[in-house]
């Protein structure tokens, strides 16, 4: 079965979402007005209220750019120097964003870390004005309004948003490595108090503008319209400006208070909080958590402890400051630079580059309603796609059904959606036993047994019925695409399409294209992947394209240094410790060891010796006693339903004694196991990249981060060739080499880049 | 009669069409729930002919919105009450607000087919006596209990019922599907269409000023008194209360706080009340000697979006029916649309003038124009008269073919739009788009000669559970209130 399943923890870091652009400044705040036309910032006055609209012609979303920015204190300055003007109302005519956040770019410009604490202070100084307005304004929030654009909002005397699904706010700076350097860590605990503060910023989620309002976080809801004399999103905006404009009144006639009353609830959580020990414990518990998460890897959140502390127990000039110096300081991190990478990266895979195709795809139908099929299901039913499930047994259907009514069940309980949308979405879903209505679906994706054999049969099948436009898919972890659409009468519609499991939450799509594969039919794989909402990287094909193949050599490492006597509680501590979000030893059981040793096989065979390192056979033996993973109940670990901790499965040390190898001294410290682990990950992606499987460095980090669980602090493994050098990691990998032979041997583009320091995969 | 042939248009009979003709159509007044009918008091008003022997009608149909559980076909039980023949088949529909609409086309098409020849439809609604039910965990918990064999199975589950079993589950006034209530619902539909306070309240008051007017010159000829038993009779609609737009602009945003534009003045408010009509095919009303009121020629029934376009029925409908009927705007002479809330019905007017949305939602080439407000609900509307959601279908057509004659039209059109309750999609229906009325055809019903008959059901104090349902049979004397013979009732039927 498709290889790399049940990655679900993985998610927990590499299926974060990074929203928007963030951090925020304004360096030109001191500039003096010009006579040049304004063209993202304008005001008009209505009555008494200059209402100040915010579009940037040159983008679909707004950002706290340098011109932005002068032409917003531009805009201010006016507004407070006009005496006809009692307030003023904060809109952006853009539908679906308020202000995504500042430019990354600015930040990026600078030099060094003095720089962008000056950009940070700037912004500091521009929301305090705003804050310190003599003359009220409402910030009325539709869309987006996330990292400078909510540190902005929250300066504003009022904030009103509507409660459109697109509206969000947030503080997503920590996911790039950095903090709201402009004043966020300063006013927000203030304002929807210590706990809630530090869970927006360190988790950086998006809040849905209901949940806003409960914390406190804006103080009026405003419902988004349908249709009228005039389109829904067009006319909702003017209906948010409309009621903006009457609060603003109502608070300059002082008919509309500024603060709340506070519940209960709230002014005990207050009155707790005003006592120093009581917030140095929670210093203390957030700390201990993030580290925990952390391992210490990632520097924002302490910082963002650390900036928040300071405001809180110095005073908010100490606060300031250290808000301004840590966000200058982070900007200049790895870390910081891996996950903006990370983040651009996204951004690129979320993009179709090549085109719209022929005929959208209106009805998919999936062969095997197996983890896989039926995770594929949920994800593309739920998009409005006419969904066939076949499968070859009633309990299977069944049980493929069910995991797709209860993973939209579990939607219905997080309150995403509705129990009525649940049921509608449902009604898209046909489960069958046979290949009715195969004749009107536009793509089919198998999900069957990972076996060729079965693989050609049922193409076989579906090319009898399904009509001549329709393309097929092939959900595979290994098998070369090539190798299948042998078997097809019409290979340029054959394509790969590897998901990872569970489906509905990994974000990594792969898709691979044969020779044979038409562009209109990889166009029209990519538009459904993004339908689906996945980040998607076409690669090209082989024997594991991309992923798997990367992911082969590491695991043919960890097998050895279990066979080294090195146990799979400690192996995981060395590759969670390095940032791997989930541990090798526990990886290999939520894959399966039976997959695991399928995959290892077929590759060794592929790539002979290169691949080599740990003696398959324990991992065969494995699979013959049973030992398959989680899904057998044992593996590397023991897993017992309803416990949350896993012991480590005794029976396994029989196994290791008797393929028991001595461990080389030289290469075998903590580091060193760390090192030869992730070298051959790396030499692996670095090799696809050199033999033109991959397509760029970015699709290759990309794939590794989200896919699997490279870690994310080191930005994906060309981005770690590029920080960690590649001429270090060669002679490293010549050390190993030296003990252990060509599993080690850097391949000719490490080599090239180890050679020419200026070589970086990311400029 | 002269004043019916002032115009003469076109007959919309068609060849191989029975002609279905509207004999005569009343009402219970609308009261404000709560204020005369005691709650434990149901009330449903039917009405029968003394020339139309008992046996004569051939079905009975009634819409209703919130059903009681006891009576879930309520049609069946309240024929029987009322003394109509038990061999007289009958049945009950729902479709939110326009489920006497419903009723009256279902009669419509029973009759086209040629199922039957005469019907009695009508709609009745009780929203003093909603039925409250347990929660799910304690409804759970007591069928469990049915269940349970042993004295310990059944003392565990009792021992299992918790503080929060108790909580009971009003009836959801919220649409199903997207969970918003119809206020909240009309509210956006007057921000989108740009629709003011004030236009809301101007139309409010119209609503009001018009009925007051209509209720005092006497021509709601369709109220028929009703005496609550020990209480007073009932003779008018009491929600109808013209005030000033100072007052009006008073009254705070009922859904949308704070900054919505509709109140409780410029929306329906909940009503109980029943009415009915009787429905023939032409050919048997003349032979029974009757003068029919009015032809029931058409109707259509659309659906949108429940969430953005929930109340926009009549601007989807009344042109799909317009252009059935072969019709224009200009034809119609007298249109009565549902007043569910001013914002919606100044919305729907807005909609219907626009270019943009006749072609950016309907799929038209142009708009079909507003309905002049000359000849728009000139007796006041659901605003003012009060909303019984089952009812209000058969007071519209019955209100229509009363305008007609007066008016000296010959085309009217009814419109409404319906959603909540249990139903999740939006409908408009026009029933009967040609109201036709032919001088000759249309003769006055004495009034004096009907024999109501009227049944509810009231819960008998002992045992709060335990429904009566009595009926009463009179005749409507000159002052229209009902005569009853005696003072039992004639039947009695107990339900527990």
């Amino acid at each position: 079965m498709a290889g790399v399943r049940a990655l679900g923890v993985l998610s927990r870091i590499a299926s974060r979402r990074y929203p928007a652009l963030t951090g925020s400044s304004s360096r030109t705040f001191s500039v003096a007005s010009t006579m040049m036309a304004r063209t993202h910032v304008n005001y008009e006055v209505k009555g008494d209220v200059a209402v100040i609209r915010m579009n940037d012609p040159n983008s679909k979303v707004n950002t706290l750019s340098v011109q932005m920015q002068r032409e917003m204190s531009e805009v201010m300055e006016e507004v407070w120097a006009n005496t006809a003007v009692g307030s003023a109302v904060l809109i952006s005519s853009k539908p679906g964003c308020f202000i995504a956040g500042a430019d990354i770019n600015m930040i990026q410009a600078c030099t060094n870390t003095e720089e962008v604490t000056r950009l940070s202070q700037e912004g500091q100084k521009m929301f305090e004005k705003i804050e310190k307005s003599p003359k009220p304004i409402v910030a009325a929030i539709n869309g987006s309004c996330l990292g400078g654009g909510l540190e902005f909002a929250i300066s504003c005397q009022y904030r009103i948003a509507t409660k459109s699904k697109k509206t969000v706010l947030g503080t997503p700076e920590v996911m790039l490595g950095l903090l709201p350097g402009a004043g966020g860590t300063q006013r927000l605990p203030k304002m929807v108090g210590i706990p809630s503060a530090f869970d927006m910023m360190l988790t950086g989620r998006n809040i849905r503008a209901d949940k806003a309002k409960k914390m406190g976080l804006v103080h009026q809801l405003v419902d988004p319209l349908g249709p009228g004399l005039k389109g829904p999103e067009e006319r909702t905006i003017e209906y948010l400006e409309e009621v903006a404009i009457e609060f603003a009144r109502g608070i300059v006639a002082k008919k509309i208070p500024l603060t709340k009353e506070k519940g209960t609830m709230q002014k005990l959580q207050d009155y707790v909080m005003s006592y120093p020990v009581v917030r140095n414990q929670i210093y203390k518990t957030v700390t201990g958590k993030v580290m925990k998460q952390s391992k210490g890897l990632y520097p924002a959140p302490l910082k963002i402890i650390d900036s928040v502390k300071a405001g809180l127990e110095q005073g908010p000039d100490a606060g300031y400051l250290a808000e301004s110096q840590n966000f200058g300081q982070l900007a200049k991190t790895t870390e910081s630079e891996a996950l903006i990478g990370l983040y651009q990266g996204q951004v690129i895979c979320k993009k179709n580059r090549f085109g719209t195709p022929a005929r959208p795809v209106k009805t998919l139908a999936i062969l095997g309603a197996g983890l896989m099929g039926a995770g594929v299901a949920q994800v593309t039913v739920d998009k409005g796609i006419h969904t066939i499930l076949k499968d070859t047994t009633v309990p299977g259907l069944a049980r493929g059904e069910q995991q797709v009514y209860k993973g939209l069940n579990t939607k219905t309980k997080k309150r995403t959606i509705t129990t009525f949308e649940r049921d509608s979405i449902l009604s898209g879903l046909t489960g069958q036993l046979d290949y009715s209505g195969f004749e009107k679906a536009d793509m089919v994706i198998e999900a069957v047994f990972e076996d060729i054999n079965i693989k050609h049969k049922v193409l076989k099948e579906v090319e009898a019925v399904i009509s001549p436009h329709c393309i097929f898919a092939s959900n595979t972890s290994a098998l070369p695409i090539k190798d299948i659409a042998a078997a097809s009468i019409r290979p340029d519609k054959v394509i790969g399409m590897h998901y990872f499991s569970p489906v509905d939450k990994m974000q990594l799509l792969e898709i691979i294209t044969t020779e044979q594969t038409s562009a209109d039919t990889t166009a029209a794989a990519v538009a459904v992947g993004l339908k689906q909402g996945k980040v998607i990287i076409v690669v090209g094909d082989g024997p594991g394209f991309y992923t798997t193949r990367c992911l082969g050599p590491m695991l043919g490492e960890a097998v050895r240094v279990l066979q080294e006597g090195v146990g799979p509680k400690k192996l995981d501590q060395l590759t969670t410790s390095f940032g791997f979000p989930v541990g090798t030893a526990t990886l290999a059981d939520e894959v399966g060891i039976d997959v695991a040793a399928h995959v290892a096989e077929d590759l060794g065979k592929a790539f002979g010796s290169r691949f080599g390192g740990g003696n398959v056979e324990v991992l065969k033996t494995m699979v013959d006693l049973g030992f398959k993973g989680r899904k057998s109940g044992k593996g590397c670990y023991v897993y017992q339903e309803g416990l949350k901790t896993k012991e480590v499965n005794r029976e396994l040390d029989d196994i290791m004694d008797k393929y028991k190898l001595t461990p080389h001294p030289s290469v075998s410290s903590d580091s060193d196991v760390q090192y030869r682990l992730v070298s051959r990950f790396v030499n692996e992606a670095v090799l696809c990249l050199q033999e033109g499987i991959l397509n760029s460095p970015v699709e290759g980090d990309i794939g590794a981060v989200f896919g699997l669980g490279f870690p994310p602090c080191l930005g994906g493994p060309f981005r770690f060739v590029d920080s960690f050098g590649a001429d270090k990691l060669v002679q490293k990998m010549r050390a190993y080499e030296a003990v252990y032979g060509d599993h080690f041997t850097p391949c000719q583009l490490l080599l090239d880049h180890a050679n020419d320091p200026s070589k970086k995969f990311h400029k | 009669n002269s004043q019916f042939q002032t115009k003469s248009k076109k007959s919309l009979s068609r060849p191989g069409v029975k002609n279905i003709v509207l004999v005569e159509g009343v009402r219970t007044p609308f009261l404000l729930s709560g204020t005369t009918y005691v709650s434990s008091l149901l009330h449903e008003g039917l009405l029968n002919k003394t020339a139309l022997p008992k046996d004569a009608v051939d079905y009975i149909i009634y819409g209703t919105v919130i059903q009681e559980v006891k009576t879930s076909n309520i049609a069946r039980e309240a024929a029987l009450g009322a003394g109509f023949s038990d061999k007289t088949p009958s049945h009950t529909v729902t479709m939110a607000c326009i489920s006497s609409n419903q009723a009256m086309t279902t009669g419509v098409g029973l009759i086209a087919s040629g199922q039957c020849d005469t019907i009695v439809a009508g709609g009745v609604e009780f929203m003093s006596d909603v039925p409250i039910r347990h929660s799910r965990k304690m409804r759970k918990t007591m069928l469990s209990l049915n269940k349970a064999k042993t004295l310990g199975q059944r003392l565990s589950l009792i021992g299992g019922i918790r503080m929060a079993h108790l909580a009971p589950e009003l009836p959801a006034v919220a649409e199903f599907s997207t969970a918003e209530t119809m206020g909240h619902s009309a509210d956006r539909l007057a921000a989108a269409f740009g629709v003011t306070r004030l236009e809301q309240d101007e139309f409010a008051l119209r609503s009001h000023t018009l009925a007051k007017k209509a209720q005092d010159a006497g021509l709601l000829e369709d109220v028929i008194s009703f005496k609550v038993p020990g209480r007073d009779i009932v003779s008018k609609d009491n929600g109808i209360r013209p005030s000033s737009m100072e007052q009006l602009a008073k009254l705070k945003a009922a859904f949308v706080k704070p900054h919505g534009t509709v109140t409780a003045a410029n929306s329906s408010f909940l009503t109980d009340g029943a009415s009915a009509v009787l429905i023939m095919s032409e050919e048997k009303a003349l032979a029974m000697g009757y003068k029919p009121k009015a032809y029931l020629r058409d109707f259509v029934y659309v659906s949108q979006d429940p969430k953005d376009q929930l109340l926009l029925g009549p601007a989807y409908g009344t042109p799909k029916v317009l252009q059935r009927a072969g019709l224009t705007m200009a034809d119609i002479d007298v249109f009565e649309f549902h007043e569910a809330f001013a914002g919606q019905i100044m919305a729907n007017l807005k909609a219907m003038d626009s270019d943009w949305f006749a072609q950016t939602y309907m799929g038209r080439t142009s708009k079909v124009g507003a309905p002049p407000m000359e000849k728009f609900n000139l007796w006041g509307g659901s605003l003012s008269l009060g909303h019984p959601f089952g009812a209000t279908g058969c007071r519209l057509v019955t209100t229509v073919a009363h305008r007609l004659r007066k008016e000296g039209g010959q085309y009217g059109l009814v419109a409404a739009c319906a959603a909540g309750g249990q139903v999740s999609r939006d409908h408009a229906v026009c029933p009967s788009t040609g109201t036709v009325l032919w001088g000759q055809e249309s003769g006055d019903l004495s009034t004096d000669t009907h024999t109501v008959l009227m049944g509810h059901v009231y819960s008998t104090p002992w045992f709060s559970h335990r429904k009566v349902f009595l009926c009463y049979r009179g005749r409507i004397g000159a002052d229209k209130t009902l005569l009853t013979g005696r003072d039992r009732p004639i039947r009695q039927y107990r339900f527990s």
